[in-house]
């Protein structure tokens, strides 16, 4: 286990951030966003990150399918030179949520049915059982495919976020910047005024 | 009456946006702060700045929509 490190908070001498295993804490975060967190012990973080990224990814899946064709048609994944789903590279640092698309890409893989329709990869021939064409999917979705895809890709990308900050902690904004900045906007107008 | 633009006639597809603006301005704050009274002001500004970004855009899309018909 790597040891905590403890980041002093600027403008608040008497608080600081104690990182917890950053390792774990970066893996744990990816599997589910804000578990990082909670197991450092920041648990108001671990509830933002948990409601927004995760509601972000529920939201997408929510959108990109029906009753009629399964939900979560938008997060799945094709290596297929017909249909390459580079989509996907961003869903999955969502971690656990978005890992039964490979599943589902697995089974199509070795000929077999997929479970159910959630997270399967279209056909790309004939419709066939839970596995509707890409054609299919978007005159069925209409724009809630491309919808979903947007809000899941971007739950992902977010998660990244979540990922560094369980990892290295936040990126504080350098308060000597900060400072030398005020400092050097009234002397810029003095001179200015000068001129 | 003058019909509206494109642009301005599909407005009910910006609510979609709303959930994103949220989403992203609190977890890009979150990165940035600690304590949770700084990441809401961060959050507020970062908003702000999408809000504007896509205000500007959409006044770009208005004035070419009414240029080009």
């Amino acid at each position: 286990m790597s040891p905590s490190t403890s980041i002093p908070i600027p403008d608040y001498p008497d608080q600081s951030v104690t990182l917890k295993d950053p390792a774990l804490a970066a893996f744990l975060a990816w599997l589910i966003p804000g578990l990082g967190h909670f197991y450092q012990g920041r648990l108001a973080k671990a509830v933002l990150f948990c409601v927004c990224i995760l509601g972000t990814f529920a939201y997408g899946v929510y959108l990109s399918g029906n009753s009629e064709v399964g939900y979560g048609r938008a997060v799945y994944a094709s290596w297929a030179p017909a249909d390459r789903r580079l989509h996907y590279l961003c869903q999955v640092w969502v971690g656990l949520p978005a890992l039964p698309a490979l599943i589902q890409a697995n089974r199509v893989r070795n000929h077999k049915d997929p479970i159910g329709g959630f997270m399967a990869p279209p056909s790309l021939e004939d419709p066939k059982p839970n596995r509707p064409t890409l054609d299919n999917l978007h005159y069925t979705l209409n724009r809630y495919f491309e919808l979903g895809t947007l809000y899941t890709m971007v739950a992902g990308l977010l998660n990244v976020l979540a990922i560094y900050d369980a990892w290295g902690g936040p990126v504080f904004t350098d308060p000597r910047k900060r400072r030398k900045d005020e400092d050097d906007e009234p002397a810029s107008t003095e001179k200015a005024a000068t001129d | 009456m003058q019909k509206l633009p494109t642009t301005i006639s599909n407005t009910e597809e910006l609510w979609y946006a709303l959930l994103l603006i949220v989403a992203v301005s609190l977890v890009y704050a979150a990165t940035r702060h600690e304590l949770f009274r700084p990441i809401l002001y961060h959050a507020l500004r970062v908003a702000i700045w999408i809000v504007g970004f896509m205000l500007a855009i959409f006044i770009v899309l208005v004035a070419m929509d009414w240029w080009i018909s």
